[in-house]
């Protein structure tokens, strides 16, 4: 789950770390007001769930409140395309003013899990600022890594190691020692995936500062945070994303026209595979979860046929043990429903498998069942035609 | 001669008493699995289908000598119920649950490398040798006793492979889902290790999917270590780039865990990789053959449906 950069600083900032003086806007007027209490001279950063901002023109430092409102306006309903955010980009729908702050040197930090030693891994490179992942590429030596023990935690003489190793020295490095032990503690605290500090700065008046800040939550994890629910900004995800994440499916709008229907992640990439092999282009990803129920089925089989692009679609769905018969159900509720005159594939494997496909083609549905995964593929391909 | 699991391993359920610990404790069992205890705190003393319930995990063995355990419990408690079977000397724990947060599994995981259990998952569909022993929730019907090991970071997926590997004819010694976390207990490696030793287990099918540097490492592996003929599958080839947060995971990858790159890798290193996930089965037999090992073709029935298409 992501937040914002202004919530992420609001985190830190509860953790002791330096963050700029700052306010939330949600309309133009809002940006100039608080232009004015920054003292007019300031930055306009544009909130969206990825980074990247600042390349695509989401970020801006301006010298009048007037000139913040009008940067403000042309934000507001813009959507920004960066590189994270995929090609369909992402619409502002809030904005932070700052504090302009006069900066000396910059870094980049950030605690998130290291897969291969199945540890938190604290990252730091003296070379912060916005090409941290071609530095990573070009001069690796340039980033250095910690790999932080579950039981001692993160231990002051390892976080003097890292703040020396930025070039960092006196009392400003005994400073980044506290703010690299916070970090973990809030990392730890907040069942971060990821907390990222890019860049942190030492201003020139020579204190340490998170001027941009990234936080993104262990979804397995929300169940014990009650707060994390209504720190979500639902305006930053796909409407059809949110029902999805309502029933626990998996659901990622394409560009293609084929609606997929797939249970388990795994066969659903391995769809998607499938169909572009045909010469097909799937409409979306959607997994149902590896033991699909009836009511699971249904509500994602509705999800498909809200997407308007969907001319077809495709179900696939492995399941052995859970009863195809009560899939078949499913599937044709949903498709009453909405009154759905588009071609259906279908393709089931499990128990009852034959009672289930009688089903179908007796439902009066434009449906047809596949014998087998390439067939059944190639099929939906071929009706769409 | 199997890997993990055979008709001796004497299964214990943590969770028994769950809705799906318990419908799936019923299908292992007639799958033919030796269930003899299961375990839910407060509920000690309860006989459920016949099976005794025990408070601890170690009571359950000291009661039953379980050395297996098949774990159900929900996320809240699942990370305590992994470390509760290492502690009891259980050798080999299969849990099934998905959902548990990270923050739980990176101290189980430094624990289960320092102790004699082997963990299967979480998050994963589980272990099965055929028509000996099911530990999880995969469909036994699928499975034929044969030669061929799998081992899965996928669930329904490997399901898919499995039944196409029965249909041209390959059997399976083992079937592995090693589960999709970030934090699993065995990996690729630990699997094709045991695969390797395995006198009955006479070629692997691994499948793997984008993200994370798992399959390359166990490609470089395979390269210096197989002694046996390996094909695989990689899902996830069409994948579109998604969105993300921040760098950190782009500097620790170095842009890695693309599907080509794993796929160039393993081809490099010597294994058979399935172009489409309809193909899985043929690939096998490719790898198998270009081994120079004998294969008995399949029986009638997935020839004569093919012969319909």
């Amino acid at each position: 789950m992501n937040i914002h950069e202004y919530q992420a600083k609001e985190i830190l900032s509860s953790y002791g770390i330096p963050i700029p003086r700052g306010r939330v806007a949600l309309t133009s007027d809002q940006v100039e007001r608080a232009a004015k209490m920054m003292g007019g001279r300031c930055v306009v950063k544009a909130q969206i769930y990825a980074g990247g901002r600042g390349k695509a023109g989401g970020v801006r430092l301006v010298h009048y409140p007037e000139q913040a409102m009008e940067y403000g306006k042309e934000l507001f309903g813009r959507t920004l395309v960066t590189n994270q955010t995929g090609p369909e980009g992402l619409k502002v729908r809030r904005i932070l003013v700052e504090e302009a702050v006069e900066i000396a040197r910059e870094f980049y930090l950030s605690i998130t899990l290291d897969r291969e030693s199945s540890r938190y891994i604290l990252i730091a490179s003296a070379e912060g600022g916005m090409d941290i992942e071609e530095v990573a590429n070009k001069s690796p030596e340039k980033i250095h890594t910690l790999q932080i023990d579950p039981f001692t935690g993160l231990r002051p003489y390892q976080a003097r190691k890292i703040a020396l190793s930025l070039g960092l020295s006196g009392s400003v490095c005994e400073d980044c020692v506290e703010l690299l032990m916070n970090l973990y503690r809030a990392c730890q605290e907040k069942d971060c995936a990821l907390v990222e500090i890019n860049p942190l700065v030492v201003t020139k008046a020579g204190w340490l500062m998170a001027m941009d800040a990234k936080i993104t939550f262990d979804d397995n994890a929300v169940y014990r945070h009650r707060e994390y629910p209504d720190m979500m900004d639902y305006s930053q995800l796909d409407p059809l994303e949110i029902t999805a994440g309502k029933y626990d499916l998996a659901y990622i709008k394409l560009t293609g026209s084929i609606g997929c229907l797939v249970n388990g992640a795994g066969l659903a990439m391995a769809t998607l595979d499938v169909l572009k092999e045909c010469g097909g282009e799937p409409a979306n990803f959607l997994d149902v979860g590896g033991g699909a129920t009836r009511e699971k089925v249904a509500e994602a089989f509705r999800i498909i046929l809200q997407d308007h692009d969907v001319k077809g679609v495709f179900v696939n769905i492995f399941g052995g043990i859970m009863r195809c018969d009560v899939i078949a159900h499913g599937i044709i509720e949903a498709a009453e429903e909405f009154h759905c005159t588009l071609p259906i594939v279908v393709r089931m494997d499990g128990s009852k498998v034959e009672e289930g496909k009688r089903l179908l083609r007796e439902s009066g549905l434009n449906v047809e069942v596949g014998d087998n995964l390439g067939d059944a593929a190639a099929r939906i391909v071929k009706m769409l035609g | 001669m199997s890997i993990l699991l055979n008709k001796n391993s004497k299964i214990l359920v943590q969770g028994i008493t769950g809705r799906s610990g318990l419908f799936h404790t019923q299908q292992c069992r007639e799958y033919g699995a030796n269930i003899v205890a299961g375990v839910t705190p407060g509920k000690g003393g309860i006989h459920i289908e016949g099976i005794p319930v025990f408070n601890t995990v170690a009571e359950a063995v000291k009661y039953t000598q379980a050395n297996v355990s098949m774990i159900f419990v929900p996320p809240p408690g699942a990370a305590d119920a992994i470390l509760e079977a290492a502690d009891a000397g259980i050798e080999l724990a299969v849990c099934i649950t998905e959902g548990i947060p990270v923050r739980d599994m990176v101290p189980v995981k430094a624990i289960i490398q320092g102790s004699k259990t082997r963990l299967v998952g979480p998050n994963c569909p589980g272990v099965i040798t055929p028509g000996e022993c099911k530990v999880g929730i995969m469909p036994g019907h699928i499975h034929k006793k044969g030669k061929i090991g799998v081992v899965s970071r996928s669930g329904t997926l490997t399901y898919e492979a499995v039944k196409q590997l029965t249909d041209v004819g390959l059997g399976q010694s083992t079937c592995v889902g090693i589960g999709g976390d970030p934090i699993i207990g065995m990996n690729f490696i630990d699997v094709l290790t045991l695969f390797n030793q395995d006198p009955d287990t006479e070629g692997v099918f691994m499948i793997g999917e984008i993200g994370g540097g798992a399959e390359e490492a166990a490609a470089e592996w395979i390269k210096a270590n197989m002694k046996k003929p390996v094909a695989a599958f990689i899902a996830g080839v069409t994948a579109p780039p998604g969105k993300r947060m921040g760098h950190a995971g782009a500097i620790i990858t170095g842009g890695k865990g693309k599907a080509e790159d794993k796929i160039r890798t393993l081809q490099e290193c010597g294994v058979v990789v399935s172009t489409s996930p309809t193909k899985m089965g043929e690939a096998m037999l490719e790898a198998m053959a270009a081994a120079g090992k004998k294969v008995e073709r399949a029986a009638a029935k997935p020839a004569g449906r093919k012969a319909k298409k």
